[in-house]
């Protein structure tokens, strides 16, 4: 029980402390996260759009790999996009390897397909019950992605806080094509894996309190917001 | 935190603003800066910490450290991807010499690994002298050694040693020799939760918080001595190397300054590497 | 005012509709006209609701023709709108609903606005102009439902059992609006199973049993003396199959 008291402690201490180096990781896990948030929702949003009302040969098959990459190991993203990115590899020479970059593009290729294949299950209901009325109008399925993807704004901000529930807690991949270096990579879960590695498990604990904290945080706020969309929209 | 959540809301609108944030480079990438591929012992011990700020003070060059095992971070080199390396295993860094992926290598300091286990000390080794005869004793007991099997330095120098005590380890896998494939705290953590021996750099023995009573049983022995040396990679190699800083961090962490640096740093009152770059033959 | 705008008449010769072997509808010939609603009545499953989705082209006939007077099948889809049984309402505000087909067919902002305000007002629907669609009651959607389709100004509505399910307040609202559009020119075919309904609306009736339009005559002959035996039996409230 004592571990977690400290653990407690460790947490409230880097909170009220108001550690530099504490803004710092968790501003750039923010700031990581939300950035591969946003390039993952600009593909797969319109992507999963476009599974849930198109009907296309190779559809099934775009979907099962889909459902495939969702269960794609964070270490493996890692080290293919390290492989990809290193000096060595074929995008060498852009020097992202090492960086925030780097960290965003691995984030946002893990969850892409969970974005995709989660828009496509909301919005595939959506687009049964709409199909006839939007075809009735003269909408064709592929011009009625945006409709969908508007009116399912509510239920997709459930999806992007899954994707980004899933970036800002991954630890693999950053580790790997980040480095975890101290103020230039190190974000919260990279940092408590450090500390776990330290041996200073309270530390590592407290840290991960805060982490939780923060990502509360951002559910809160996207629930206020649906809350305000609800009321306005329906 | 608001842009992708604007994005949907506002639709088209916020799109530009989102793509603008995302292409906006990260804040500190337009410093000027080499990456340091390096050990788990020297980042997590804080030696880092307490020698870098001093030389960036000094050059204005920030050093971004990549902490590995001594293997991968020397892999991390051949590939380019790091501008100078600093590890701790002398046959695989003149390997690596030696195929052109940089040098030439530099010593920089030591210290030396202890052999650590718990208070109780099932296989009698406390208080031995000699390091190869206590491994034959863990051999002969087949008592639990917890070992990093992650082509680290340590790891290297955990199956010199073994080979030094005339006992063959892999044959004990699956019972008592267990092989954690990770750094060095990790591998601490598990010998704290299963009562087992292992081989430490005394750096991240310092610095290990969770010791759970475990404790050093066998040090001093010559054969324990951990040389750290640091080598630039080859900007013939890899053209991007950033060669001049690369250089200048090399020759300052060898020079009297850097050395002095080293020697400054302290857990408790206690040294935990000792610079020796002038030492021939290191 | 558009007498059919190059829609009507409509002819339609043999049409069939085949959904997985089953035939749902064989041999449908008829021919509207312009005027008051004309009313697709007839026992469940005898395929009114297939027939309307031929006829606005959200289903492909297995064979036959669909004429309409004077232009071709992909230009007279525009001049059409359809209601369903149950109003499909996307997730936005009453007004956006209405507009929502109004941008489709390119109408600038202002305007659009200005005319969904004022179809709703039409209707008695202004009130609800802000509320958000979904919260609606079911009559009130349905009633929006008809404002967004007479919104666009059809040359034909198809109405798919407008007031299933509706209370009878309900039910004298939608089928207001339902005379209010007809009598600014649309014209409407529309499906029920409330005869009542049938008779207070149609001009004329089209009977379909299994699959086929029996019989097809101005709705006062029809109600006083239908010609066709099954007509005769479903209007006095036997079981048909």
């Amino acid at each position: 029980m004592s571990d977690f008291q400290d653990a407690l402690s460790a947490a409230f201490a880097l909170v009220a402390g108001q550690d530099p180096a504490l803004a710092e990781i968790v501003g750039l896990s923010l700031r990581v996260s939300l950035m591969a948030l946003a390039l993952a929702a600009l593909v797969g949003l319109p992507l999963g759009a476009l599974l849930a009302v198109a009907r296309f040969p190779g559809r099934h098959l775009i979907i099962v790999g889909m459902n495939a990459l969702m269960g794609l190991p964070p270490v493996v993203a890692g080290l293919v996009i390290y492989l990809l990115l290193s000096r060595a590899g074929p995008f060498g020479h852009f020097g992202l390897l090492f960086t925030p970059s780097a960290m965003v593009i691995a984030q946002a290729v893990l969850i892409a397909p969970i974005l995709a294949a989660l828009t496509r299950e909301v919005l595939e209901g959506m687009w049964e019950e709409y199909r006839e009325q939007l075809h009735s109008f003269g909408v064709s399925s592929w011009r009625a992605v945006p409709t969908l993807l508007r009116d399912g704004r509510l239920a997709l901000v459930t999806v992007l806080l899954a994707g980004f529930g899933r970036a800002s807690a991954e630890v693999g991949a950053v580790m790997v094509v980040g480095g975890n270096i101290e103020g230039f990579t190190r974000v919260m879960t990279t940092a408590i894996a450090l500390e776990t590695s330290k041996g200073d498990l309270p530390l590592a604990l407290g840290l991960g309190m805060v982490l939780m904290a923060i990502v509360l945080a951002v559910n809160g706020a996207a629930h206020l917001l649906r809350e305000r969309v609800a009321r306005m929209s329906g | 935190m608001n842009a992708p959540l604007r994005a949907l809301r506002s639709g088209r609108r916020a799109l530009p603003a989102a793509l603008a944030a995302l292409l906006s480079p990260p804040v500190a990438a337009q410093r000027r800066a080499i990456i340091l591929a390096s050990t788990t012992s020297t980042e997590q011990t804080g030696l880092f910490g307490h020698i870098l700020p001093i030389f960036t003070r000094q050059a204005g060059i920030v050093v971004r450290v990549v902490a590995l095992g001594t293997g991968q971070a020397l892999d991390v080199g051949r590939r380019g991807d790091a501008d100078v390396v600093l590890v701790h295993d002398r046959a695989a860094e003149e390997r690596f010499v030696a195929e052109g992926f940089g040098g030439p290598r530099r010593p920089v300091m030591y210290n030396d690994f202890v052999l650590v286990g718990p208070a109780d000390d099932p296989a009698g080794i406390g208080g031995n002298a000699d390091i190869a005869f206590a491994l034959a004793q863990i051999a002969a007991a087949r008592a639990r050694f917890v070992s990093r099997g992650d082509r680290s330095g340590t790891h290297a120098a955990e199956l010199r040693l073994w080979l030094a005590a005339g006992v063959d380890p892999a044959r004990g896998r699956g019972t008592w020799y267990r092989e954690v494939g990770q750094g060095m705290g990790p591998a601490l953590n598990t010998a704290a939760a299963q009562n087992a021996y292992l081989i430490a750099d005394r750096g991240s023995w310092i610095a290990f918080r969770n010791r759970q009573g475990m404790r050093v049983l066998v040090e001093g022995d010559r054969r324990l001595l951990n040389q750290y040396g640091v080598m630039l990679v080859s900007p013939q190699r890899h053209p991007h190397v950033r060669a001049a800083d690369g250089q200048r961090f090399v020759d300052w962490i060898t020079s009297a300054e850097g050395q002095g640096a080293i020697a400054g740093f302290r857990i408790g009152g206690e040294q935990l590497f000792f610079p020796n770059a002038t030492e021939p033959g290191a | 005012m558009r007498a059919g705008s190059g829609l009507l008449p409509l002819q339609v010769e043999g049409l069939g509709f085949v959904a997985g072997g089953v035939p749902i509808l064989q041999d449908v010939s008829f021919r509207l006209e312009a005027g008051p609603p004309s009313v697709l009545i007839g026992p469940n499953g005898a395929g009114k609701s297939t027939l309307l989705r031929l006829l606005h082209g959200l289903l492909p006939p297995s064979g036959g023709v669909i004429r309409w007077a004077l232009l071709p099948a992909e230009v007279a889809r525009r001049r059409q709108a359809m209601v369903f049984q149950r109003p499909v309402m996307l997730r936005r505000s009453a007004l956006a609903n209405v507009e929502y087909p109004l941008r489709l067919a390119g109408l600038p902002g202002p305007e659009r606005r200005a005319r969904a305000q004022a179809v709703l007002g039409e209707f008695g629907l202004g009130d609800l102009a802000h509320r958000p669609a979904r919260r609606l009651s079911g009559g009130e959607q349905q009633r929006i439902a008809l404002a967004r389709a007479a919104a666009m100004d059809p040359a034909m509505l198809f109405l798919d059992e407008p007031s299933a399910n509706l209370d009878p307040a309900a039910t004298r609202a939608v089928e207001e609006i339902v005379t209010a559009i007809a009598a600014r020119g649309t014209k409407v075919l529309m499906t029920t199973h409330d005869l009542g309904q049938a008779r207070r609306l149609a001009g004329d009736i089209l009977f379909l049993h299994r699959g086929r339009v029996v019989e097809h005559a101005p709705a006062a002959r029809f109600f006083a003396a239908p010609a066709a035996p099954e007509a005769a039996a479903f209007l006095k409230g036997e079981l048909l199959w």
